[in-house]
């Protein structure tokens, strides 16, 4: 049989996004769905799920408001911290280092990865503990010092965890800047500062949403760190969703968190991407 | 001859050296006030380096680099009065042609009013006919617009010499020949020194009042483009600027013939200077003509191979014993139809003693592009 060459050319389609879509259908949509049914739903008397239709869950978010609030703050904040020192680091490895020595570098900056996550996440639960540097700090005479289940332990966590995936997306667009630009800049009489403000940061924005957003994205679902270095005292929605599901089996108010938590994510995403779009200048935007 | 007053730039024994490479040498040039100069060279002769000293990106390994006179050493780019037209423009893709083009005027401190800033602006996009543009997207003009958009925010600070790293190298042949003239009028205009880097010898020799010949990081010869090319200083000049024949033989004592390796005789008029051995005669193909009739001494006969129409000039390769092929090219003026010699045709190749060129050497210690 032959094909006409549209049939064709629908089949590559086919077969190059088939499989992803199926994926993505079967164990996204359908239980993003279910998701959506339990939300509006009502807790069975023994716990778990009863059909209802009911927009009463929603109105409990309110009992959860520290999970909503410490995920909200902390989320951005550390997504800024890393940021903040992602930002230099980047710059340096970019666009001062001995290109030679550049590749070398670079691969040091994802070598944490090599190691689980939940390990060394563990292992601050251990430096931050009453054994770890507390500990260290009596010694030498200082006393009463609290790191574990703090705010502050839980964004030393963050931002050590997160670090590497900020440092990426903006090492890949201020590589990629074109040397000649900023060259160009400082011709026409600018200052260094100047350029940077005006050539370089714009110009290396696309990486910096890139990464804000990436960051903010995985932190608004983080569970491990709040939950190894914030105890029970500073926990996020990701904890709260492990509770209501796993322990109190309130699937309706989980899932109620859950469809909240992802049209937040959304959110986010958009406005990181009308941001970059905004001051990319060009028509296209690689979100790498 | 160092006054500040009259020269714009000086290199006084300037080198570049990048780790064990020697992109310039030992180079001294003086660029009077408001003259054209085009520096010429082939690849990777260091002519970017020159440039790019002079705007203060490089730092000579040695020697000076003065402006208007002041001394350069360590002084950044952003503090000296010059600009450039960067080879592929280095537009700012997210600002707009206008925004390009006032971003000089907005460094300058203390700031601008910003009508005057605007009013500046709008007078380059003017001289370099955008007017108009000034709100569109530097991807949305076509290549031979940012050339003249880059153009428009290298001049408007007005600098003291714009420096032009082959601004036009990236623009077909027709647009090419537009813009050498636009260049040359707003040069003129403007009176501003102009430097313009190019290995396109027509480009150098049509629009510059002065060529600087380079060559693997030394200067060959500077001069005036007509003095350039009838008077080359050595065998690469005249080869790199324009075409031209090589003959290689023996000067004689008496500095009349070369003798060549078959033993025939060519008459030419050698420089005082040129000591009798082994030498180079560089001869241009319409310095020849091609005659019907017998050889006279110091004359060479040859077999027309080639003939290459060109419309207003014809060009004929000609394969003469002891010499090889020889270039000759034939103004279409003087010929009709039929004053078009066939190929197979056997021809005198005659010229005037005065217009061969006798440098000194051989083949080997000749560089050749
Ligand atoms: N940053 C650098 N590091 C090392 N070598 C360099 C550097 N810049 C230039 N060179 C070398 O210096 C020499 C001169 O380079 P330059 O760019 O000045 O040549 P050019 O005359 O502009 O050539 P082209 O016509 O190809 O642009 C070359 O041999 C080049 O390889
Ligand atoms: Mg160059």
């Amino acid at each position: 049989m032959e094909l006409t060459p549209k049939a064709k050319k629908t089949m590559v389609t086919a077969a190059l996004i088939g499989p992803a879509a199926i994926w993505l259908f079967v164990f996204m949509v359908l239980p993003f769905f279910a998701i959506l049914v339990f939300s509006v739903g009502e807790r069975a008397p023994a716990g778990g799920y009863q059909p209802a239709f009911t927009f009463d869950q929603f109105a409990n978010l309110g009992a959860r408001a520290a999970a909503f609030v410490n995920t909200l703050t902390l989320a951005p904040i550390g997504a800024i911290a890393c940021l903040l020192i992602a930002y230099p680091l980047a710059y340096y490895l970019a666009v001062k280092v001995d290109p030679r020595r550049r590749l070398l570098l670079v691969s040091l900056v994802v070598v944490p990865f090599w190691t689980s996550m939940l390990v060394r996440t563990y292992s601050w639960m251990y430096l931050l503990g009453a054994r770890g540097i507390p500990h260290v700090l009596e010694l030498i005479g200082i006393e009463n010092v609290r790191l574990i289940n703090t705010p502050g332990a839980v964004l030393l966590g963050i931002v050590y965890g997160y670090l590497p995936l900020m440092i990426l997306p903006i090492f890949v667009s201020l590589e990629k800047l074109d040397r000649r630009l900023l060259e160009a800049s400082a011709d026409l009489g600018a200052k260094p500062i100047s350029t940077f403000f005006n050539i370089t940061l714009p110009l290396s924005l696309p990486g910096v949403m890139t990464g804000v957003a990436l960051v903010t994205i995985l932190l608004l679902g983080e569970y491990l760190i709040p939950q190894l270095l914030g105890g029970g005292k500073v926990f996020f929605i990701g904890n709260a969703l492990v509770d209501l599901f796993l322990q109190s089996r309130n699937w309706p108010l989980g899932s109620a968190i859950a469809v909240t938590l992802v049209i937040v994510v959304v959110a986010v995403l958009l406005i990181s991407m009308r941001i970059a779009w905004r001051f990319a200048g060009t028509r296209q935007i690689d979100l790498v | 001859m160092t006054s500040a007053s009259t020269h714009n730039i000086e290199f006084r024994s300037v080198s570049k050296t990048y780790g064990s490479v020697t992109a310039v040498s030992d180079i001294s040039i003086n660029v009077p006030k408001g003259a054209f100069m085009a520096l010429l060279g082939p690849s990777g002769c260091g002519k970017t380096t020159c440039l790019r000293m002079i705007g203060g990106f490089e730092q000579p390994t040695s020697g000076d680099v003065l402006i208007d006179g002041r001394m350069m050493n360590g002084v950044p780019a952003y503090r000296r009065p010059v600009n450039m037209v960067f080879q592929q423009y280095a537009l700012f893709p997210h600002f707009n042609v206008e925004e390009n083009v006032s971003y000089g005027l907005q460094q300058i401190r203390p700031k601008l009013a910003n009508a005057e800033i605007a009013r500046r602006a709008g007078e380059a996009l003017e001289m370099v006919r955008l007017g108009g543009f000034g709100k569109r997207r530097i991807h949305e003009m076509s290549g031979g617009q940012q050339q003249r958009v880059a153009l428009a925010r290298a001049i408007v600070n007005r600098p003291s010499v714009l420096l032009l790293d082959e601004p036009l190298a990236a623009l077909d042949k027709k647009l090419r020949s537009a813009m050498q003239f636009e260049l040359q009028t707003l040069q003129r205009e403007l009176g501003i020194t102009f430097v313009l880097v190019t290995h396109d010898q027509e480009e150098a020799l049509s629009m510059s009042d002065f060529v600087c010949v380079m060559n693997a990081g030394t200067i060959r010869q500077i001069g005036r483009p007509e003095e350039i090319y009838d008077h080359p200083g050595e065998f690469f000049v005249a080869d790199f600027v324009g075409k031209t024949n090589r003959i290689e033989g023996t000067l004689e004592p008496g500095g009349k013939v070369v003798r060549m390796a078959d033993g025939g005789a060519l008459a030419i008029v050698a420089r005082p200077g040129v000591e009798p051995g082994p030498v180079v005669v560089a001869l241009r193909p319409e310095a020849i003509r091609l005659e019907h009739r017998p050889a006279r001494m110091g004359e060479i006969t040859g077999v027309i191979t080639h003939r290459v129409f060109l419309g207003s000039t014809a060009e004929y390769s000609v394969a003469a014993p002891g010499i090889g092929d020889v270039l000759v090219t034939a103004d279409h003026k003087t010929m009709t139809e039929s004053d078009l010699i066939e190929p197979g045709a056997t021809v005198t190749l005659a010229f005037d003693p005065a217009a061969a060129h006798v440098f000194r050497g051989t083949a080997n210690q000749v560089t050749t592009r």
